[in-house]
């Protein structure tokens, strides 16, 4: 298949009259015609009902509703604040890290809600991926960042060699790495390191693979790198992926979410909630609401 | 924006007043410098009397003899040297498991938020100020307890020497490894999270790995601490002439810095002479520490 990012990046920002005409930030045309057939409901791998996320008294996301189809991409995009990363982080259990974090509502994976009391997070975590913001690598040799997941796992393949090249190569990283494995991972520059990262998360053999903002720390070529790699690997894996970058959205993904904070009356908090979640193209063609019209037409956010 | 470049452009960079070479701030540079240097020349002086009055004796008697009245020439610290071996070793292995494992628990598994959690962290830090000898004090405590369990008469044992030296640097040990374990970086450890380990993996294979050249570096430094430490081991009853090799925890021993004190008491000058040879042996074994904490945290320091 071809994987290729087709889509203008350079918005027209020169042409900043206030009362002009509507920005395009994004080449809608363009999006749908990259666009491949999808089922109109998707076969979900995971799902999230009635979500609310506090932090403290704080709520900060609630009443989400989302499901995440089989070997798609999902992103989740929105205006900071919107809970977004909340959300991603509470689909394989991060949020249990967070001190006075708590989360309300289901989330399912397979059928089985991982909140269940029964449920142990260690083992969610082992079947949904994740990479982070900033890539991550461990202090050790790139052959060992690799190995590290298996490990811990109790994983025994036949040959950790071969589940080392595998990942690497799942990660289109193999061929820059094959003969320095025993290298520090510091070694590799930024698009590398976190093609490692994902690579590290490959070789736990996941089924879901979640990004929080994967690209935010790299440069276009690197990002252009990973993007590839993601439209790659959705023939293997269902990904979601918070980004920031709205083409990054339109390019690789094939439902797009779209969140927004709102204020509360009483209290002036800001609490994120799902506003519209549809098909990419339709979300960048033709939103049903307006709010999600007004950010994607760059007015605000 | 063109007014601002020519203003930028014709204005002479004069001197500021108050800048860093007006009187004020020449006159107080000139003031830490008189600060550092009085410091150091005590230093000097000390360092270079006492390397002068004990250098006749810095031979190899000095280390192989025991230390002696009737030969006060050939006085040595045999006795103190293993004495310090003995009770130094036994003061890390006791100190840094505790240690290093009480400083894991506060830094990665205790809830801050927790009053008893808070408690304890004010009293660690509480507990590096207390006077020395407090530790000889609750030793004496402790060895009375042990002594009705165990056979000896005498307090004045290496386990007892050992235990008060490492009440003395749990504290320092503790905060040391919190410190290098607070610095390795919270994405280290979602990371490894992430991937499926459980938060004990995270701690064994990630975080104490990444923090070791930390923990090595205030250990050593805490233990060349407890090596030249006297007080708490003099109120043991250490101050005694000991003429034999300690052969175990509940054999009798003195330490190098309780010896040199021991010997400027005494009338001779020949031992005096030997203990300022002392003085020099300890001092260059406590450089020769404090060096390799050096080197350690040199080389293996990692910027994230």
């Amino acid at each position: 298949m071809t994987v290729n990012p087709i889509i203008a990046t350079g918005a027209p920002m020169s042409d900043s009259t206030p009362t002009g005409a509507q920005r395009q930030v994004v080449d809608v045309e363009r999006v749908a015609a990259t666009k491949r057939a999808i089922p109109d409901v998707p076969r979900a791998v995971m799902s999230c009902a009635e979500l609310n996320v506090y932090y403290g008294d704080f709520l900060a996301v609630r009443e989400v509703n989302l499901s995440f189809g089989e070997n798609e991409i999902t992103a989740l995009i929105g205006p900071s604040g919107c809970g977004k990363s909340t959300v991603i982080r509470c689909l394989n259990r991060m949020n249990d890290l967070v001190v006075g974090a708590r989360v309300e509502g289901v989330v399912r994976y397979h059928g089985q809600n991982i909140y269940h009391r029964d449920v142990d997070p260690i083992e969610v975590r082992r079947r949904i991926g994740m990479v982070f913001q900033k890539p991550n690598p461990f202090p050790k040799s790139i052959y060992d960042n690799i190995a590290y997941g298996p490990r811990v796992t109790g994983m025994r393949p036949d040959s950790m060699d071969d589940l080392v090249e595998q990942a690497l190569r799942g990660a289109a990283l193999w061929d820059e790495v094959k003969d320095k494995l025993k290298q520090n991972a510091y070694s590799l520059s930024g698009g590398q390191q976190q093609r490692l990262c994902i690579a590290r998360t490959l070789a736990t053999e996941p089924d879901v693979i979640l990004m929080d903002e994967p690209c935010s720390a790299l440069d276009p070529i690197a990002t252009a790198r990973i993007e590839d790699l993601m439209m790659d690997l959705r023939q293997r894996f269902t990904i979601i992926i918070v980004t920031h970058n709205m083409q990054q959205a339109a390019r690789v993904s094939d439902r797009t979410a779209f969140f927004t904070a709102q204020a509360d009356d009483t209290t002036g908090n800001r609490t994120g909630l799902l506003v519209e979640y549809d098909r990419t193209e339709k979300i960048f063609s033709n939103p049903s609401e307006k709010r999600t019209e007004d950010y994607i037409s760059g007015r605000f956010g | 924006m063109a007014t601002l470049a020519d203003r930028a452009g014709t204005q002479p960079l004069r001197r500021a007043t108050g800048g860093e070479r007006s009187s004020r701030a020449v006159l107080f540079l000139l003031a830490l410098w008189l600060s550092l240097c009085t410091g150091l020349v005590f230093l000097v002086v000390l360092v270079a009397q006492t390397l002068v009055e004990g250098l006749p004796r810095l031979d190899a008697n000095l280390v192989t003899n025991y230390t002696s009245l009737l030969y006060p020439e050939q006085a040595g610290f045999r006795a103190a040297i293993l004495g310090t071996v003995w009770v130094i070793g036994c003061t890390a292995l006791l100190a840094i498991p505790l240690g290093v494992a009480a400083a894991i628990y506060l830094e990665e598994f205790a809830d801050n938020e927790r009053w008893y959690t808070r408690l304890i962290e004010v009293n660690i830090q509480n507990l590096a100020a207390v006077p020395t000898i407090i530790y000889g004090l609750l030793t004496l405590g402790i060895l009375g307890g042990l002594q009705l369990v165990l056979d000896f008469q005498n307090r004045n044992v290496v386990i007892g020497g050992a235990l008060a030296l490492a009440l003395l640097i749990l504290p320092v040990i503790i905060i040391a490894t919190r410190e290098s374990l607070r610095a390795v970086p919270a994405e280290i450890r979602a990371g490894s999270l992430a991937l499926g380990a459980t938060p004990w993996q995270t701690v064994w294979r990630q975080t104490l790995p990444a923090a070791i050249p930390g923990i090595a570096t205030g250990t050593i430094i805490a233990l060349s601490r407890a090596i030249g430490e006297a007080a708490p081991l003099l109120l043991l009853g250490a101050v005694v002439f000991i003429r034999y090799d300690p052969n175990g925890l509940l054999s009798g021993f003195t330490t190098m810095p309780v010896q040199i004190y021991n010997l400027v008491a005494q009338p001779q000058e020949e031992l005096r002479t030997a203990a300022a040879a002392g003085i020099v042996a300890l001092l260059a074994l406590l450089l020769l520490m404090n060096g390799v904490a050096i080197l350690i945290r040199n080389k293996f320091q990692r910027r994230w």
